[in-house]
């Protein structure tokens, strides 16, 4: 089936087989592997990105229900070599050990940003709270978004 | 990682439309809407439909409004978008606090309120909150429109009576004066599905009678997730911790939960009757009844 | 430049927070095929045939390979770290659920997956050996009844250590004994990348490239050459970027070991990666430790024995990843933080039908079961003594003039101050104000527990002449090579998983040498570009390959030494190394830096005899002990007992681990091990039904902690520097793994007291915590033994609500002494932990006497139960198992009342009938 989708911006055509997963389109047939998988189940938030302006678990969404749709990956996060004060927050505030669940918690961050620019500690820890970190314990991601809240007016 | 079987696909642009692809392509088509519990269910191989009707373009099922006396929530409705509703909580908030506790905040931006109703698992927290709340539903068949009681919804774990050329286009929750509403729940981790839940609904008169009640149990085996036998025993009495209580045993002893990781059948049943107390505590409260009775939602 | 240590932003995240980091699965070569495996359903089966003739139909299949094409190479079977064998792809019997049964190579992972649903197995059910106490009772079923495993029945090995006579005497003579029966669940380390590996065998060089999720790339290489055949020097192992690791990425499963056959037979790279539910159900368990632990003590709170005996679940192959001299790990350092004159221990593993192991979640290997149960048993003791568990812990804390000091089972701490640190957490969580607000709160029926637990970690491994996985000698490299502009590369042995590699090692030498982090390079993680060693696990890194770093930057410097005082034209000995620089002593100005030095070693300086030039260096460090980190944790909690939810409010840890190099980097460290208290006690658990089936299967049923359940983390830090380590560093990567959950459990077990609890096994779901109070004594006053020296059986009855019935008051308070719980089920029907049911009718009726030794329940009709209170007087005799002694001379009965747990010996037991006769 032929589907069309804007990824970070660009056009892409491809024609896919209409069970492909989301996640498999992005990372096998684009190439942009800064999203992950961990889980299968939806449990863990690796594979979150944006469809249109909406974080999704890209794991339980067929990429023909993106078909004419916005997407937006880790790789689109930063604007040209300007990080996003969430990416700049993570790296102040240790907010990542093997990096493996940082895309996805930073898209649902950059999210919650967007609708809540003064989070408190609890916004925090409810927005990423379908996400799984095993390195952080949690304390320095929460801590990384509540610098990128402080920080969006830097340069 | 897991994936689906081959299936096929087709974007369904209307009602009407989507069922004639469903009598197209027979019993072994399905709705798609959020896909998150379908999904999951096709990556494991549980679920192997050969086609997939996509319902997600059909923008006129996306609403929550009131009219005919009715708050009446279109099934592409997210859970998301149903949280966040003031009108819904306005009248129902039980219908808030089941939506706080239901899978997660991504989640919820996809998962939809049809999808979550139809999925029909025993452990889905809307199914007993519109119990509670005596419902309708609303079915979009060849012939029309069909009404259908939430309490006759469910025919069975995974089972409801929508045909396989039908859609639940609707869930429809008479508003009454006097209704108070609440929904509690325990888990063993946040997003976790339910250990057990109680939903709760009561109508007041003006001289603080119990007019009315609904109690919906999830997770916790009660037929059609309703307690009705508590809800018998509360209509026409004045609420009062005696009568709560009184009510969550009568709920514990007509439920029958089944042991799982979750838990043992004796917990189980013992949530259901803890938990419909509480639920009715706070649904009291919230229906305007104001004596300082000592419960409160952490009291043992 | 002391700057080079402290907190500063890692070199990793460049890549990570760019989504450009390499994992295993983003590795994609031209050609490549990608595989999936067929599993077992059954936990125990006959295999008759495996047909895949219909998968091999595919038109996207490649290849399939089971037992039989690896038989015919010799690799049907592989050997453990452990001396046992595994089966790669199973030949005569499937041996737990998930078992790898064919492989199968497809051109996509779909058409892969589609493909196992087109091979047939036809398999003979057989009965699986699910429970560990009744594996090695004769009759259960042989797990292995392969060749070679004939008359060992499902017994794996025993191991003792400690001093099991001198343990003997010390419990003899104890005051006070406190025994309880307690399991650590099996559970995952469940890292959010799975495990996975691309192999490229090329045919023409013989050369094998294996991208594997591994963290000890060196120790897989030595392994791959030694199972396939293919020569060492021929094979490149790349470990890439790790999602996490945590212990379960340390041992070679049977898909890597399919993806190099897949790919020497079909010419092509070809990738596995496993999905979650492989992950959970097939690789890398943790734990599942069976203990029964019996701690000793004065009256007065000095503990003077402690011992336990352990059932150990293996699963079905014996592939624990331990070195080898240490079968039982290092569960031996139990006595952990205390000063305990005598300790033995011995351990039973035996196999059952689940998956093998299992692996050192976040510790070196038994470690955190050991911490668990004597933390378990101080606070049991504790509460036996009617004793502040803060008390009872600060007066059996080794004392810091003690070390080095030598434990009862021979271990040799490096260093500590254990007071300090309890002191220091103590002080953060406010606890004095944390047990007014408990008292307070329980006055107001509100449930809140403090729980506090200690531990020593033992990390670093080797020595190497102690230590050795296969044979390999835990000993690491590090090769630092500084260029001529004077940055620096540094290889190392080690493989990050996430902590920090890349950054602390080059703070490591930035600080030896007196350059900037920023100007060293740290390689990992590939065999052709670093030198040997055994890898990252047991907290090793720092202590090790930290150690080799910091050795060959000193080599460096030495050798900067000389080129600086040519260059300098004063003699070596006129130089010092001062503020990151050779100085001419006493003149602080004229002196030579690294760079300029590294400059001059390549140029046309002339060098004296036996000076080469150049500045690079190497080391191989072998450890000359572990090093020991040790730490105090305080946790609260809130317990609904009416739901049995618990929320963990509060985590206060003061860790120390020696100097901190990165304090940022050791912080995350610990939050991460915190976290893993929070899951371990509260969620985490790899269940099974009795027919074999993995009730854990998923994220969906092995809950893992969210940002919701984990609190606002508190931390503290002493600094006591470990003697033997270069810098003075130990390992910190898996302390707080080790500590916390004691820390919950305590903490939950402490809120449920009022309701006469005293233990319940994690993880501590709402049901298991509802049970446990359901079981318990009901609301009332916990009962301490100085009550029961003082209270006749109506007093005690009365203080448990039960006036009209005194029999059940002195059961359940005498049951609640001896650590078991009680089902007080409506004041009709008592029942005693493991003698549920035997006597509850007996105990009613009986007045103040309940005999019940659980030799006596075994053994004894209830007529003769009745018999024997009565020939006892009517007065209180419990006793649990048929060891120990209760009737030592001069006791008396309120004594031996009071030590109602103490296990009594049948001939004791009759003397002191005798007595009270």
């Amino acid at each position: 089936m032929k589907i069309t989708m804007y990824v970070n911006g660009s056009e892409h055509a491809r024609d896919v087989e209409p069970r492909m997963l989301l996640i498999h389109f992005i990372r096998d047939e684009l190439g942009l592997t800064g999203s992950h998988w961990g889980c299968d189940t939806s449990n863990c938030g690796a594979c979150v990105m944006w469809l249109d302006e909406v974080p999704v678990k890209s794991c339980t969404v067929l990429a023909v229900m993106a078909d004419g749709r916005r997407v937006t990956t880790v790789e689109g996060l930063a604007r040209g070599t300007r990080l996003d004060p969430v990416q700049q927050g993570f790296t102040a505030c240790h907010g990542l050990q093997c990096g493996f669940c940082t895309p996805g918690m930073m898209m649902t961050a950059r999210w919650l940003l967007d609708h809540n620019p003064a989070p408190t500690e609890t916004d925090v820890r409810e927005a990423i709270s379908g996400q799984v970190c095993r390195c952080t314990g949690y304390q320095n991601i929460v801590k990384s978004v509540l610098w990128a809240a402080a920080h969006e007016g830097d340069a | 990682m897991q994936v689906p079987a081959q299936v096929e696909y087709e974007k369904a642009s209307s009602v009407s439309h989507a069922l004639s692809l469903l009598a197209r392509y027979g019993p072994e088509a399905r709705i798609l809407a959020g896909g998150h519990s379908l999904i999951p269910m096709m990556k494991l191989r549980l679920a192997q439909p050969e086609v997939l009707v996509d319902v997600n373009g059909l923008a006129d099922l996306r609403f929550i409004r009131v009219a005919g006396g009715e708050l009446r929530i279109g099934t592409l409705t997210t859970h998301a978008q149903l949280l966040d509703s003031a009108l819904a909580a306005g009248h129902f908030a039980i219908l808030r606090d089941a939506e706080r506790v239901i899978a997660d905040p991504i989640v919820r931006e996809w998962g939809t309120v049809g999808g979550s109703l139809c999925q029909a698992d025993p452990s889905e927290d809307l199914s007993a909150a519109f119990a509670a709340l005596k419902g309708t539903m609303i079915i979009a068949g060849p012939g029309g429109k069909r009404e259908v009681s939430a309490r006759e919804f469910h025919t069975g774990p995974y089972e409801t009576v929508v045909g396989p050329v039908e859609m639940l286009t609707e869930v429809r929750l008479p508003v009454k004066a006097g209704a108070g509403t609440a929904y509690v729940k325990v888990s063993r981790r946040a997003g976790d599905w339910p250990v057990g839940a109680a939903g709760a609904a009561l109508w007041l008169d003006r001289a603080g009678v119990i007019t009315d009640a609904g109690i919906g149990l999830t997770a916790l085996g009660a037929q059609h997730f309703v307690a009705a036998e508590a809800e018998d025993y509360l209509r026409g009495r004045r609420p009062g911790p005696e009568a709560f209580a009184e009510a969550g045993a009568i709920a514990a002893a007509n439920c029958r939960p089944a042991a799982d990781q979750r838990g043992p059948e004796d917990y189980k049943r013992h949530l259901a009757g803890e938990l419909t107390r509480r639920a009715l505590a706070v649904a009291a409260r919230r229906a305007g009844w104001g004596e300082g009775t000592g419960l409160g939602e952490r009291t043992p | 430049m002391s700057e080079a240590y402290g907190p500063r932003p890692r070199k990793e995240d460049a890549r990570l927070i760019r989504g450009q980091g390499k994992f295993i699965d983003d590795i994609s070569l031209p050609g490549m095929l990608h595989a999936a495996i067929l599993r077992s359903p059954l936990a125990h089966a006959r295999i008759i045939d495996i047909d895949t003739t219909a998968a091999l139909a595919h038109p996207k299949v490649t290849t399939v390979l089971t037992g039989e094409d690896l038989a015919a190479r010799g690799l049907a079977w592989m050997p453990t770290l452990s001396g046992d064998v595994q089966a790669v792809l199973a030949t005569d019997k499937a041996r737990f659920q998930g078992q790898e049964l064919a492989f199968v190579v497809a051109a996509d992972k779909y058409a892969a997956r589609d493909a196992l649903e087109l091979i047939s197995v036809d398999a003979e059910p057989l009965t699986p050996v699910m429970d560990v106490s009744v594996a090695t009772s004769g009759d259960a079923p042989l797990v292995r009844d392969e060749e070679g495993f004939a008359g060992s029945g499902n017994r794996i090995f025993d191991w003792s250590a400690g001093d099991e006579a001198a343990t003997e005497a010390a419990f003899a003579r104890a005051d006070v004994v406190v025994t309880a029966d307690m399991t650590y669940p099996r559970i995952h380390p469940a890292p959010l990348e799975t495990c996975g590996a691309v192999a490229d065998y090329d045919p023409v060089e013989g050369r094998l490239t294996m991208w594997v999720t591994t963290q000890a790339p060196h120790a897989h290489r030595t392994l791959y050459a030694m199972l396939t055949g293919l020569p060492e020097h021929k094979i490149r192992v790349i470990s890439p970027d790790l999602g996490g690791g945590f212990g379960g990425k340390v041992p070679v499963y049977p898909g890597y070991l399919c993806a190099i056959v897949a790919s020497m037979t079909t010419g092509r790279p070809v990738k596995w990666v496993e999905d979650r539910s492989e992950n959970l159900m097939s690789t890398a368990f943790a734990r599942d430790f069976h203990m029964h632990g019996e701690i000793a003590a004065t009256s007065d709170g000095r503990i003077t024995g402690l011992r336990a005996r352990i059932l150990a679940d293996h699963g079905a192959f014996n592939a624990v990843a331990q070195p080898t001299k240490y079968p039982g790990g290092f569960f031996h350092i139990f006595t952990s933080s205390y000063d305990i004159p005598a300790a033995y221990c011995s351990i039973t593993a035996v196999y059952t039908n689940k998956a093998p192991g299992g692996v050192a979640y976040s510790c070196s290997i038994r470690v955190a079961e050991a911490v668990y149960l004597v933390e378990r048993l101080v606070d049991m003791l504790a509460g036996r003594l009617d004793m502040d568990p803060a008390e009872l812990r600060s007066r059996n804390l080794i004392r810091p003039e003690q070390f080095p000091y030598t434990s009862a089972t021979g271990w040799e701490y490096d260093s500590g101050d254990y007071p300090r640190a309890l002191a220091l957490a103590l002080s953060l969580s406010d606890y004095e104000g944390l047990r007014r607000e408990q008292a307070e709160k329980r006055a107001r029926g509100e449930y809140m527990g403090i729980g506090i637990s200690l531990f020593t970690e033992a990390v670093g491994a080797g020595p190497r002449k102690h230590m050795d996985i296969v044979g390999l000698g835990m000993a690491d490299g590090a090769d630092l090579r500084v260029h001529p502009t004077g940055t620096a590369v540094l290889g190392v042995s080690v493989q990050t998983q996430g902590q920090g590699h890349e950054t602390t090692f080059a703070q490591l030498v930035a600080h030896e040498l007196g350059l900037d982090p920023d100007d060293v390079e740290v390689v990992h993680g590939d065999t052709d570009r670093t030198p040997f060693g055994l890898g990252t696990y047991g907290s090793r890194s720092t202590p090790v390959s930290g150690a080799a770093a910091v050795v060959a930057a000193r080599r460096v410097r030495e050798r900067a030494r000389i080129i600086a005082a040519l260059m300098l034209e004063v003699a070596e000995a006129d130089l010092e190394w001062l503020d990151g620089a050779w100085r001419v002593r006493g003149d602080y100005a004229a002196g030579a830096g690294i760079v300029e030095i590294a400059r001059a070693a390549h140029s046309s300086l002339d060098l004296p005899d036996g000076v080469d030039g150049h500045l690079d260096a190497s080391a191989v460090y072998n450890p000359p002990n572990l090093t020991f980190p040790f730490g105090a944790y305080v946790c609260v909690t809130d317990v609904d007992p009416a739901t049995g939810s618990v929320v963990v409010r509060r985590f206060i840890a003061v860790d120390d681990c020696g100097v901190r190099i990165n304090p940022m980097i050791v912080e995350g460290q610990i939050h991460r091990g915190l976290a893993d208290g929070v899951g371990i006690a509260l969620m985490q658990a790899i269940t099974f039904d009795a027919a074999g089936n993995c009730l854990s299967g998923s994220f969906m049923d092995y809950l893992l902690p969210t940002a919701l359940e984990v609190p606002s983390l508190e931390l503290g830090a002493t600094v006591t520097p470990s003697p033997h380590h270069p810098v003075g560093a130990k390992g910190i990567g898996e302390s707080a793994t080790v500590g916390s959950p004691a820390a919950v459990v305590n903490s939950v077990m402490d809120a449920l007291a009022p309701f006469g609890v005293v233990h319940a096994d994690m993880p501590l779901t709402p049901a298991v915590v509802w049970g446990a109070i359901s079981r318990g004594l009901g609301p009332g006053r916990r009962l301490g033994r100085r009550d029961l020296r003082r209270r006749s059986g109506d007093a005690l009855a009365r203080d448990q609500g039960r006036g009209e019935d005194p029999a059940l008051g002195v059961a359940l308070a005498v049951a609640d002494l001896s650590e078991q719980q009680v089902d007080g089920g409506g004041g009709d029907r008592v029942e005693v932990g493991a003698d549920r049911g035997q006597w509850r009718d007996e105990v009613r009726g009986l007045g103040d006497v309940v005999e019940a030794n659980h030799a006596d329940v075994v053994g004894h009709s209830p007529a003769a139960l009745v018999q024997g209170a009565q020939d006892a007087e009517r007065q209180v005799v419990v006793g649990r198992e048929d060891r120990g002694d209760l009737g030592h001379p001069g006791e008396d009965l309120a004594g031996a009342v009071a030590r109602g747990g103490v296990p009594v010996r049948r001939h004791h037991r009759r003397d002191l009938r005798a007595r009270l006769g």
